[in-house]
């Protein structure tokens, strides 16, 4: 029953999305106001269907009902109910579930921030919207099918991936990746539309840019979610694996990031025109390559688990955003050349020329790590694999480059062919990077890289810090007002210097637990104890408990620090899952501000009598977590509609004026 | 759209679609690749022995079945995609049972009524044997249900698939065997 019922409410989705794009499409053409506005109708009738159909899928998961295949395979009478609600996201079929419903939440929520005043381009991105919500629902209806019976259905189920359902974790990571990568639809459907309608004006960019800021923060968050799940669960040690399924998560991230600080060019001087609309659908083109990549199976073999046969249907559509987003470029490349050129190199221009070419460098770089096995397997036949340390090696330098853009370019004037006074101001920063370069080497790093970036991300920090503290003293001399009104006068520039601290932080954490990360793996008998960096760890002994979906095994070891006494106590378990025969570890992590001391257990032998675990010293990791969340709040307080919201293009104007003042008087 | 259909544009539209062939051209190879046949350790080493007791009848050792083909097959009565491929392990069984070859289905994580019930209600014909205690599957190094080992007449495995197989890459595996090595 309700495998017709979710079945039928697909289809009458499919059915909807079409009608919107035809509505949408056929008004764009001929100027049907009507038309249009009933397509921007569609859309909350569209979201409405998709939240029935995921709806169905979770009642079927929560009352058990194994006729549904999807259920059988992820999801069992005794997985906690919690865990049930997430097998939704847990596979393959479920999950594009969950991506329609994203996807018809973002144009719900763009028919409705445009149910008044509408760009001229607004139908021609709803149709683009609807066409790219046609084909995840053909998808969905077709190579992928969700709600498919089963003739037999088994009295049990296989319950979910064992990975799966250890931490809840997974309840956050998949939401809000997928609101990251499903809403880099929105600028790629408005930049189409601007190629599209020929718009001469530069009008559609500050619709993009604040709906690839809200993307961007989602997509931060779900990369730190990620990292963190990966961190807390899987018990390396580690948060990031240069794994093909996280590199392509983070290749449209690195676009967007281009495309935020590219776009402040067209913003104040009408440069760039075209290549930001190419960096919007480049972001789009990698997400959807990402996608195909990821589900298609084509580049990790060992996740496999069911042959889905929705590849040729991703590579199709790949080739149409291609051959789509790219052909509307190279045909409107003779009206959207802009004449405007850089007057300096040294200038906020010339900076962020060089942030675009480091970012895409960076891109360019994971992006062919990622996919040279593949090439190389369709050459020669040879299966190979690039691993972290080419990732490692190639990409640091990159990222070395940008932290030194990130710590000076917010200094340098528009236009300016002088550079003393950035220089004035570059004084105090420059001194607290080389003050924490000297001590960091005199306190034993020797690795030049580290000592580099623990400096650079000193000057990025010092930097955004004495700029935000600079533009707050001039604003409150200038009016009347708290701190809070002061901030909001310049919010963009002191939302964007924000994400720089943040941005600090994550490096210095990633530096930190890369380069001064300490583990050793030791067999401990009951009773017996070992010393780890400075600390007395004490195996007393394994727990074991039966829980109704699992068995757990937890293991117990005491902390004492030498100076402090008793540290508390770390508990690595093992469970045991029927689906799978090898067990899953669970780390137990202590965190602290500076350090983390993590735990895991290998394995157990004699019954719990001696246990191998693995033990890790992790500098920094905490800075990592805390500088991304900051990132993201940084990039939300940027997007966060202004008063002046209805003259979108008009915030550049008085604000940016004022901005300009203040940081004239600031280079005093 | 606007603009007229310059030569310079049919030059640029044809560069992009040369690129964009190009990359699906490649893409398209890794499409081509069976992800569920894994390159797995155990494929060319000797099978692990198992002497394990049948659902109902004697045990089956699979020493015993030196020069004869032996399909392994993980599986349990919790697993939707086991029953998926169901029909095709009994169709192999059936067309290749006189030409020396034995598909074993060996039961992963169960309870020996819900296994007993599935192997009526699917009229599974073929042997199939308790691994309690998943010694057998631990040996076999199992990620989870269904995996299929095929063995040859020499007591190697020669391939190893994760997840559902189908009949005909199973029936043509097993006929270049035959082919390979008549007995």
């Amino acid at each position: 029953m309700m495998s017709q019922l979710g079945t039928y409410l697909l289809l009458f989705g499919l059915a909807v999305s079409g009608y919107g794009l035809l509505a949408a499409a056929v008004g764009a053409k001929t100027g049907r106001s009507a038309l249009v506005e009933s397509a921007r109708r569609c859309a909350f009738g569209l979201f409405a269907t998709v939240a029935a159909a995921t709806a169905t899928m979770l009642v079927a998961l929560l009352t058990n009902d194994f006729a549904i295949r999807y259920v059988a395979d992820n999801s069992a009478v005794e997985t906690p109910a919690f865990f049930k609600a997430l097998a939704l996201w847990g596979a393959d079929d479920g999950s594009l579930l969950l991506w329609n419903l994203i996807l018809a939440g973002y144009i719900a929520a763009v028919a409705l921030r445009f149910r008044r005043d509408r760009p001229p381009t607004f139908p021609y991105a709803l149709s683009v919207l609807f066409a790219v919500q046609v084909f995840y629902l053909i998808l969905i209806n077709g190579p992928a099918r969700p709600f498919a019976s089963l003739a037999n259905p088994p009295a049990d189920g296989r319950g979910p991936e064992p990975l799966l359902q250890n931490h809840p974790l997974m309840a956050v990571h998949p939401p809000f990746l997928y609101l990251g990568f499903i809403g880099f639809t929105v600028p790629f459907a408005f930049g189409v539309a601007a190629l599209l309608a020929g718009q001469g004006s530069d009008q559609w960019v500050s619709v993009i840019r604040r709906w690839t800021l809200v993307v961007w923060c989602f997509l931060t968050v779900g990369l730190l979610l990620g990292a963190l799940w990966s961190y807390s669960v899987l018990g390396w040690g580690g948060y990031w694996a240069w794994d093909p399924v996280e590199n392509v998560a983070l290749l449209p991230w690195l676009s967007a990031t281009a495309f935020l600080h590219s776009v402040m060019l067209q913003e104040r001087r009408g440069m760039a025109r075209l290549w930001n609309i190419a960096l919007v659908i480049g972001a789009f083109a990698l997400m959807t390559l990402g996608t195909f990549l990821t589900r298609a199976n084509v580049v990790s073999s060992v996740h496999a688990f069911a042959q889905t046969p929705v590849g040729p249907a991703y590579l199709a559509f790949l080739a149409l955003v291609l051959l789509g987003g790219f052909g509307l470029v190279a045909w409107r490349l003779p009206e959207l050349r802009t004449p405007a050129s850089l007057t300096s190199a040294i200038s906020r221009e010339g900076a962020f020329v060089a942030n675009n070419v480091l970012l895409l460098a960076a891109t360019a770089i994971i992006l062919l790590g990622t996919t040279f096995p593949l090439v190389v397997e369709a050459i020669s036949g040879q299966q190979v694999t690039v691993g972290g340390p080419y990732f490692r090696s190639s990409v640091t330098p990159v990222f070395l480059l940008i932290l030194l853009l990130a710590g000076t370019a917010p200094l340098l004037p528009w236009r300016a062919t002088n550079a003393s006074r950035a220089l004035r101001r570059l004084r105090v920063p420059a001194a607290a990077a080389a003050l924490v370069m000297i001590a960091t080497a005199w306190a034993g790093v020797h690795q030049v890289a580290a000592v580099a970036g623990f400096g650079l991300a000193t000057l990025v920090f010092v930097t955004s810090g004495q700029e935000i503290l600079t533009g707050l003293s001039i604003a409150r001399h200038g009016t009347r007002g708290g701190v809070v009104r002061a901030l909001a006068r310049g919010r963009r520039r002191h939302a964007g210097l924000v994400v720089h601290m943040g941005l600090a932080l994550v490096a210095a954490g990633i530096i930190a637990s890369s380069s001064l990360a300490q583990q050793d793996q030791v067999t401990l008998k009951t009773g017996q104890s070992t010393v780890f960096a400075g600390q007395v760890l004490r195996y007393q002994g394994l727990r074991a408990d039966r829980q109704p979906q699992r068995i757990v095994l937890t293991t117990t070891v005491a902390v004492t620090n030498p100076g402090a006494g008793a540290a508390g106590t770390l508990d690595p378990r093992m469970n045991l899952y029927p689906a799978s025969a090898a067990p899953i570890g669970s780390p137990s992590i202590h965190r602290g501000i500076v350090w983390d001391l993590y735990a895991s257990v290998i394995s157990l032998q004699d019954n719990g009598g001696s246990a191998t675990f693995r033990f890790y010293h992790n500098p920094g990791v905490n800075w990592l977590w805390f500088g991304g969340l900051v990132m993201a709040l940084g990039g939300a307080a940027a997007a966060w509609p202004g008063r002046r919201r209805r003259h979108s293009g008009d915030d550049q104007g008085p604000g940016a004026m004022r901005q300009r003042t203040a940081v004239a008087a600031g280079a005093r | 759209m606007s603009g007229r259909f310059t030569r310079r544009r049919a030059r640029l539209l044809a560069g992009v679609g040369a690129v964009v062939t190009v990359i699906v051209v490649l893409l398209m190879t890794g499409l081509g690749r069976d992800p569920s046949v894994i390159a797995s350790p155990l494929v060319g080493r000797a099978a692990p022995d198992f002497t394990l007791p049948q659902l109902d009848g004697p045990p089956v050792t699979l020493a015993k079945l030196h020069g004869q083909i032996v399909v392994i097959n993980f599986w349990a009565s919790w697993c939707a995609e086991c029953q998926a491929e169901q029909a095709a392990l009994d169709q192999t069984w059936r067309r290749f049972q006189d030409s020396g070859v034995v598909v074993i289905g060996v039961n992963f994580e169960d309870g020996a009524g819900a296994a007993r019930g599935y192997v009526r209600a699917d009229d599974v014909a073929y042997p199939v044997v308790e691994d309690a205690g998943s010694k057998t599957a631990l040996a076999y190094g199992l990620r989870g249900v269904p995996e299929t080992f095929v063995v040859n007449r020499s007591g190697r495995i020669v391939s190893h698939a994760i997840g559902p197989v189908g009949a005909a890459a199973l029936s043509s595996e097993i006929n270049s065997m035959l082919l390979a090595s008549p007995r």
